[in-house]
């Protein structure tokens, strides 16, 4: 029987092993010379590709993981020689890096892509794609899931838009499945693909709880650090029994901490929101700039996009699979991308529904996609709403826009203000 | 429906009046064509690059005004953008915020990821629709027409709703012939820059084309067709000159004045300047479903640009292919600072120009930067190394 010492701290553990173990099978097929298909964090289909036998290469992951272990400005500046502007994306750059290095990364290698299969929720996807595609010659495909049209407007299943855009990604799917049989040279089973869409229906299953057991007090786990070492596994097995357990033990895990008043700090002083992508050059320490003072992140938006709508729990309804596997993708999608251009409503109810002292806003240099709408964003939320929040920007891959000092400072300022409220608030109820 | 007329009295003009008249609309920042159309009860639709079927703006009587940037500061709109973003976002928000344009429909566009989430920060400023446009992002797609089409029916609903006018179909139809014969009148324009390029200069062909993304196309169908027979006639001198093609207009414009500095030391004899609005190379058919006819040309008989990913249009192969098809001996590669799609297609035109011996010169721009003299400095270099290599 498991004791509270064997779970806890279980999932960050478990998570590492089973993300060096997914690396270590990428680094086989490399050397073995297999071609693996290339997708992104929001809309990967791994739930079909995995029907392939192919290995899946996430290139967003491989490229933070070089800012996390502090070598992405050898890959930035490599790709910056090849002809890259200073001035589009890091991820993009690091993994040009890569792939001129012939898949050699800090982690290990990576297979050379066979097709890269995307959708639409970053336009940046499309442009790396291509690369793909010059380097390689390879099949390239944009799966194209159309998102909200405007704020507030979301129409359901029935609705004449709605069925005009599922029919849309139900036919590109369609298109889809003989090509990766062509590349793979794996014939389509539907049963093969039941079978990872019932995974994939414990998976998030269990990310969606996981996710609401961080509204309890104190929180059970920092959702910019743990939380990005579950969304890595919440990515890379997806449509895996392995992916499926972790979820459940880490279930476990979450529920006993929450049950037991385990919080992810001794002393948590403030819940905090996060909204952007993490600041991965400084990873550690921009996260200890934080928890310095007694704050934790309770939620992101991080967390939502780039599990690709994942935290919703959506179920695949296995009686129609290749049906379902579309509505899923166009629901998922769209509310990944939801939470990037039309975030303040949901936003609120997060800050409500978290408990949250505050809302961190961290636009960076590397990705439009996140980052555009957030200053504005956060005027509208504080027109709307009393939100203390914090307005920072750096960037997730290169250091040259990452100041420690300034971010500090201002991090500092932030909680100051914080602990000044709370006084204020003690003060007038006393 | 109503009667602007811009300029009232244009028909009477000379080619330089007329040239001087459109380059000060596209310098007034007051927008007085898109102010008089509202003020006589016109409704405006305000749409983002790269492309939107105005045909359907049109056909509702809508002024489709085209969102391109301004010559502005933007003082208001600063606040709502982070750091590290494209000019035009900022400037395009600006004029609607200083109710410099006041619109009653925004539409924006999945071209990139800042674009994208335009219909956010809009929405949250202003009271009215601020969408975005699903254009189709797999064009090779079987059923992307037929996705298109449904996609452009939700926009005729919406334009509706908007403007409080029905958008029939024989209205989109008349809409289409207007367009048809725009397209028709700038293909003369873009075919005069070709062959005989010392009658009209880079600069000239631009004011004459932009203005039309800011008065309706029968006015400016109008100003065309009375331009164009009189540059034909100009007597000019012929001086000799380096043809190029101009690449990476295709969202945020260059200043006027940048391209005035190239077309002082180059005959620029194609470009991608404001490629949306020769996005369809040839007439909409006006006969059958004029929402599938548009659909259709906007995939099935299009031009191309960064921003759209299509197998049947490898975008280094269309530059080479424009290049070779304006008889061009070189390609001034440009791309708006900060634009990802600009930049990243940087590269793969610059490889692609290297491997077909193309010469190329390479640069970046801003749209409110005030300083040529170094680039045209870089720029006359370039070109007396072609000319005396």
């Amino acid at each position: 029987m498991s004791t509270t010492t064997d779970i806890v701290g279980r999932g960050n553990a478990e998570g590492a092993r089973l993300f060096k173990e997914w690396f270590g099978e990428l680094g086989e097929a490399a050397d073995q010379g297999r071609g693996a298909a290339y997708v992104f964090v929001m809309g990967s289909l791994a739930e079909l590709l995995r029907c392939f036998d192919m290995p899946v290469v996430f290139p967003e992951i491989n490229s933070l993981q070089t800012a996390v272990r502090h070598v992405a400005h050898d890959y930035l500046n490599e790709a910056e020689d090849y002809g890259y502007s200073p001035d589009i994306c890091g991820y993009v750059k690091a993994d040009v890096a890569a792939q001129l290095r012939g898949g050699t990364l800090p982690m290990g290698r990576i297979p050379r892509p066979s097709i890269a299969v995307y959708t639409n929720a970053c336009n940046t996807y499309i442009k790396w794609a291509e690369i793909w595609e010059r380097m390689y010659d390879c099949p390239i495909v944009t799966l194209d899931v159309p998102g909200s049209r405007q704020e507030g407007l979301r129409p359901g299943p029935g609705d004449p838009d709605f069925e005009n855009d599922r029919r849309y990604v139900l036919g590109q799917l369609k298109e889809l499945i003989p090509l990766l049989e062509r590349t793979s040279g794996v014939p389509f089973d539907i049963d093969r693909l039941r079978e990872t869409l019932g995974w994939a229906n414990e998976a998030a299953t269990g990310w969606k709880r996981v996710l609401e057991l961080n509204r309890s007090t104190p929180s059970v786990f920092n959702a910019l650090t743990d939380g990005t070492i579950y969304l890595g596994v919440a990515n890379c097995l997806r449509g895996t029994p392995q992916g499926a357990r972790y979820f459940e033990e880490l279930v476990e895990e979450m529920e006993l901490k929450s049950a037991e008043g385990i919080g992810t700090l001794t002393d948590e002083l403030y819940r905090l929101l996060f909204v952007g992508v993490p600041c991965y050059p400084i990873f550690r320490r921009f996260g200890e700039l934080f928890t310095e003072w007694g704050g934790t992140f309770v939620h992101s938006t991080y967390l939502w996009f780039a599990s690709g709508g994942a935290h919703e729990g959506h179920q695949y309804d296995l009686s129609r699979p290749l049906e379902s596997l579309a509505e899923g993708l166009l629901l998922g999608v769209r509310d990944a991308m939801d939470s990037m251009f039309f975030q303040t409503d949901p936003l609120l109810r997060m800050f409500h529904d978290y408990s949250a002292d505050g809302v961190v806003f961290h636009p960076i240099k590397s990705c439009r996609t996140v980052s555009t709408g957030l200053a504005d964003n956060r005027r509208a939320i504080m027109a709307r709403d009393d939100v203390p929040s914090l307005f920072i920007e750096s960037d997730m891959m290169d250091r040259r826009v990452v100041s420690e000092a300034q971010l500090k400072n201002r991090i500092d300022a932030f909680f100051e203000g914080l602990a000044s409220r709370r006084s204020k608030a003690g003060a007038s109820t006393a | 429906m109503n009667e602007i007329r811009w300029p009232p009295e244009l028909r009477d003009e000379s080619l330089d009046e007329l040239l001087w008249s459109a380059r000060e609309l596209l310098e007034d920042d007051t927008y007085p064509t898109v102010r008089r159309w509202r003020g006589s009860g016109g409704p405006v639709v305000g749409h983002f690059q790269v492309y939107f079927p105005e045909e359907i703006a049109h056909a509702a009587g809508a002024l489709p005004f085209r969102m391109r940037g301004a010559p502005v500061e933007p003082l208001q709109a600063d606040s709502r953008f982070g750091s590290y973003l494209c000019s035009i976002l900022k400037t395009s928000l600006e004029i609607a915020l200083t109710g410099r344009v006041e619109l009653d429909l925004f539409v924006t566009h999945p071209i990139c990821d800042a674009a994208r989430n335009l219909a956010g920060i809009f929405g949250r400023n202003f009271e009215y629709p601020c969408q975005i446009l699903y254009l189709p992002q797999n064009a090779n797609s079987v059923h992307a027409p037929v996705y298109l089409r449904g996609e452009y029916d939700r926009l005729r609903r919406t334009v509706e709703e908007a403007t409080g006018r029905a958008v029939t179909d024989d209205a989109l139809r008349a809409s289409i012939r207007v367009y048809n014969r725009n397209r028709e009148l700038l293909r003369e324009l873009y075919a005069l820059k070709r062959d005989e390029p010392w009658k009209v200069s880079a600069d000239e062909a631009y004011v004459l084309m932009a203005m039309g993304g800011m008065v309706r196309r029968e006015e400016h169908n109008l100003v065309l067709q009375r331009a164009l027979p009189l540059l034909r006639d100009r007597d000019v001198p012929r001086p000799d000159r380096i043809r190029v093609v101009f690449e990476g207009g295709f969202c945020e414009q260059p200043p006027l004045d940048l391209i005035r500095a190239v077309a002082r030391s180059c005959y620029v004899v194609d470009d991608d300047l404001l490629i949306g609005m020769r996005w369809i190379l040839h007439d909409v058919p006006t006969d059958g479903d004029p929402l599938e006819a548009l659909a259709r040309a906007y995939l099935e008989d299009s031009s191309y640009s960064p921003v759209q990913h299509d197998d049947r249009k490898k975008k280094e192969e269309m530059l080479v292919a424009r290049i070779r098809g304006a008889r061009a001996e070189a390609a001034i590669v440009t791309a708006a600072k900060m634009c990802e799609p600009g930049l990243e297609e940087q590269v793969a035109y610059t490889r692609a120009l290297d491997d077909e011996k193309v010469p190329f010169f390479v640069s970046e721009f801003e749209e409110n930067m005030t300083s040529f003299d170094h680039l045209e400095i870089q720029l006359e270099t370039f070109v007396e190394n072609l000319m005396f290599d």
